[in-house]
C-alpha cells in the first residue's frame, strides 16, 4: 500500500536524482546558515549566475560542465574577495561588477552554441532527472569537502561571523576565513548546479535557514533543523515532479518556500499568527 | 624587570594623517591606568593599535622587553560599542565560551577546566543566571557584562576597556569598578579610556593624558594640574579663582571641535 512512496524510486534515473537532491539539501542547508547570518545572500545569488562562463567553455571544449563551473565559481570568489578586500570598492558593488560581468560573458559563449535555448535552461533551473554518475561523484566529494571544511573552521567562523573585532584581536586570519567561506559557497553552488541550477540555487542556500531560525536559538541546533528542513525540500520535490509531472527543481523550492512561510506563521514565539493567537 | 607594558615613540594612523604621534609610555605589571583626554584624543586609536587593528606607523609596544604578538590572549579588548549582531544564534555562555577560543586545541569540545573558567566569569559578572539565554535578550548593561565575562575568560595579562563608563546603567557601572577592584588580585593590568576625570583621579593608580600626543603620564596629582589639563583641553577648559574646570564635550555633539581621523575616535 505505500507503492506509492517506493515506485519513483525503482527506476535508475530517479535514484541518482535522489541522491543528488539529497546532496544539494543537506550543503545548502549547512552553508545556508552563514549566508543568511552574514548576509550573503546576494553574494550566492551572484557566484551562483558567475558560474555561467565556466559552464560555457567546458561545454564549447567538451569539458566536464560541473569542472567548468567550479573554476569559474573559485575565480569569481577570490576576485570578489580581493576587490572588496581593503575596503577600496564595497562588497556589494564588487559583487555586482563581477556578477554581471561574468554572467554576459556566459550569455555570449552560450549564444556561440547550436541548441542555445535547451542548454540555458538547463543550467538556469537544473535537469535532476538527467544526472550522470559523474555529476553524482563530483557533487559527492565536492559537498563532503565542504562539510568537512565547515566542521574543522566550526568555532573560527562562528567567532568571526558574529565579532569580527574579536576574531582580529584573537589573531584569526579574518580576511583568509572570509575568501575561505566565498570559496565553500562557490563549491555549494557548483554541487548545486544540475539539481536547482543557478537561478533557484540561492533558495535553496537561504530559504531552510530562515526557517530554522525562526525555531532555534544557537547556531548547532539552526543547522540541524536547516539541513532537515533542506532534506524534507529536496525528498518532497522530487516526488512533486514525479506524480504531477512538473520541474523538480522548483517543485522543492516551492516546498521550501511553504516551510519558510508556515513557521513564519506559526513558529512557538515567533511567528506572527502564534503570538496573535497566544494573546 | 618591572615595567610589563612599554611603548615607545608609538604613531598610528588613519588614511594619511596621524592620529597619534610617538606617544612614549610604560605601565607597571598591575597596574590600574586611566586613559584621559578630549573627544579625538586618540585614546581609542591607541587601544586599537594595541590590539592589532590599526597598522602602526612608527615606534613598537614591547610586553615583557619583546615585541606585542599578533593575536592570542595577552591583551583582552572591549570596544566602546560591540559592532555584533545581536540577532545572531548565540547564547551568553556560547558568547564568553569565545574568550577560552585562543586556549583551545582545534576540533575539541570545552575541555572541563574551560567550562569552569567561563562559569566563573559568568559568576563574577552576576550573569550566570542568563548563561542560556539569547544574546538579543538582554539589556544593554547586560550585554555589556557579558563581554566583561568574556573578556575575563581569556585571562589576559592586559585588559583594555573603551569608555566602559559611557552609557551603562549604575549598576553595570558598579559592577565593572567591582570587577576591576578584583581583578588587582590577579595582577591583570588594566588600562581603560574615561571622560571622567574625577574617576580617574579616585579609582586609579596612575593617570595617561592625551591629546594626539602624549601630554602627561603618572600619579594623578601630577597629572591633572592646569599646566597640562589646559595643553589638553585648550579651549575646553576655563580657570576660575585658581580651579581649573574643564568643559569637556562626552561623546558627539561638537565634532567640529575634532575634525578629520578624529572623529572615528569619539
Amino acid at each position: 500500500m505505500m507503492h506509492w512512496l517506493t515506485d519513483p524510486f525503482t527506476l535508475a534515473f530517479m535514484q541518482k536524482a535522489l541522491i543528488a537532491s539529497l546532496i544539494v539539501g543537506v550543503v545548502c542547508a549547512v552553508l545556508g546558515c552563514y549566508v543568511v547570518l552574514r548576509s550573503m545572500a546576494f553574494l550566492g545569488d551572484a557566484l551562483a549566475h558567475a558560474i555561467l562562463p565556466g559552464v560555457a567553455v567546458a561545454f564549447l571544449i567538451g569539458a566536464n560542465l560541473l569542472a567548468g563551473a567550479l573554476v569559474a565559481g573559485l575565480i569569481v570568489a577570490v576576485g570578489i574577495s580581493y576587490v572588496s578586500r581593503a575596503g577600496t570598492v564595497r562588497e556589494d558593488t564588487a559583487i555586482g561588477i563581477f556578477f554581471a560581468g561574468a554572467l554576459a560573458l556566459g550569455v555570449v559563449l552560450i549564444s556561440t552554441m547550436g541548441t542555445y535555448a535547451v542548454d540555458l535552461t538547463h543550467i538556469l533551473f537544473g535537469n535532476v532527472l538527467g544526472v550522470a554518475v559523474a555529476d553524482l561523484w563530483i557533487s559527492g566529494g565536492l559537498g563532503a569537502a565542504i562539510l568537512v571544511a565547515v566542521l574543522v573552521l566550526y568555532r573560527e567562523l562562528l567567532i568571526v561571523s558574529f565579532d569580527p573585532i574579536l576574531g582580529r584581536t584573537l589573531g584569526l586570519r579574518t580576511q583568509a576565513l572570509r575568501t575561505g567561506l566565498f570559496l565553500m559557497l562557490a563549491g555549494t553552488i557548483v554541487v548545486s548546479l544540475k539539481t536547482v541550477g543557478v537561478a533557484l540555487v540561492a533558495a535553496m542556500l537561504v530559504t531552510p535557514p530562515a526557517a530554522a531560525y525562526l525555531v532555534t536559538k544557537r547556531l548547532p541546533a539552526m543547522m540541524g533543523v536547516s539541513v532537515l528542513v533542506g532534506v524534507v525540500s529536496a525528498i518532497g520535490g522530487l516526488y512533486a515532479s514525479y506524480y504531477l509531472n512538473v520541474a523538480a527543481s522548483g517543485a522543492m523550492v516551492l516546498v521550501a518556500t511553504a516551510i519558510f512561510v508556515l513557521l513564519f506563521l506559526f513558529a512557538p514565539g515567533r511567528g506572527v499568527l502564534w503570538r496573535v493567537m497566544v494573546r | 624587570m618591572t615595567d610589563l607594558f612599554e611603548i615607545n615613540d608609538l604613531s598610528v594612523g588613519y588614511g594619511s594623517r596621524l592620529a597619534l604621534e610617538h606617544v612614549t609610555l610604560s605601565v607597571a605589571h598591575g597596574a590600574q591606568v586611566a586613559v584621559v583626554g578630549p573627544n579625538g584624543a586618540g585614546k581609542s586609536t591607541l587601544f586599537r593599535a594595541m590590539v592589532g587593528l590599526l597598522p602602526i606607523r612608527g615606534g613598537e609596544i614591547l610586553i615583557h622587553g619583546q615585541a606585542l604578538p599578533a593575536g592570542g590572549n595577552v591583551i583582552a579588548y572591549i570596544p566602546q560599542r560591540e559592532e555584533v549582531d545581536w540577532r545572531f544564534p548565540v547564547t551568553v555562555f556560547d558568547v564568553v565560551s569565545m574568550g577560552r577560543h585562543g586556549w583551545r586545541r582545534r576540533l575539541r569540545p570545552l575541555s572541563r577546566s574551560d567550562r569552569q573558567v567561563v562559569l566563573d566569569s559568568l559568576e563574577r559578572m552576576g550573569i550566570a543566571g542568563l548563561s542560556q539565554r539569547p544574546i538579543g535578550q538582554l539589556s544593554g548593561g547586560q550585554q555589556q557584562r557579558v563581554f566583561l565575562a568574556r573578556a575575563l575568560a581569556q585571562e589576559p595579562h592586559i585588559l583594555l576597556l573603551d569608555e566602559p563608563f559611557t552609557g551603562v546603567d549604575v549598576a553595570t557601572r558598579e559592577m565593572t569598578l567591582d570587577l576591576l577592584g578584583g581583578l588587582r588580585s590577579l595582577s591583570v593590568t588594566v588600562l581603560i579610556s574615561t571622560h571622567d576625570l574625577d574617576l580617574a583621579a579616585s579609582r586609579f593608580d596612575e593617570v595617561v593624558l592625551l591629546n594626539r600626543r602624549l601630554i602627561s603620564a603618572g600619579l594623578p596629582s601630577e597629572v591633572f594640574t592646569a599646566d597640562h589639563l589646559r595643553e589638553a583641553f585648550g579651549g575646553q577648559m576655563v580657570v576660575i579663582e585658581g580651579k581649573s574646570i574643564v568643559v569637556d564635550q562626552c561623546c558627539g555633539g561638537h565634532e567640529d571641535l575634532a575634525p578629520g581621523p578624529e572623529r572615528r575616535d569619539s
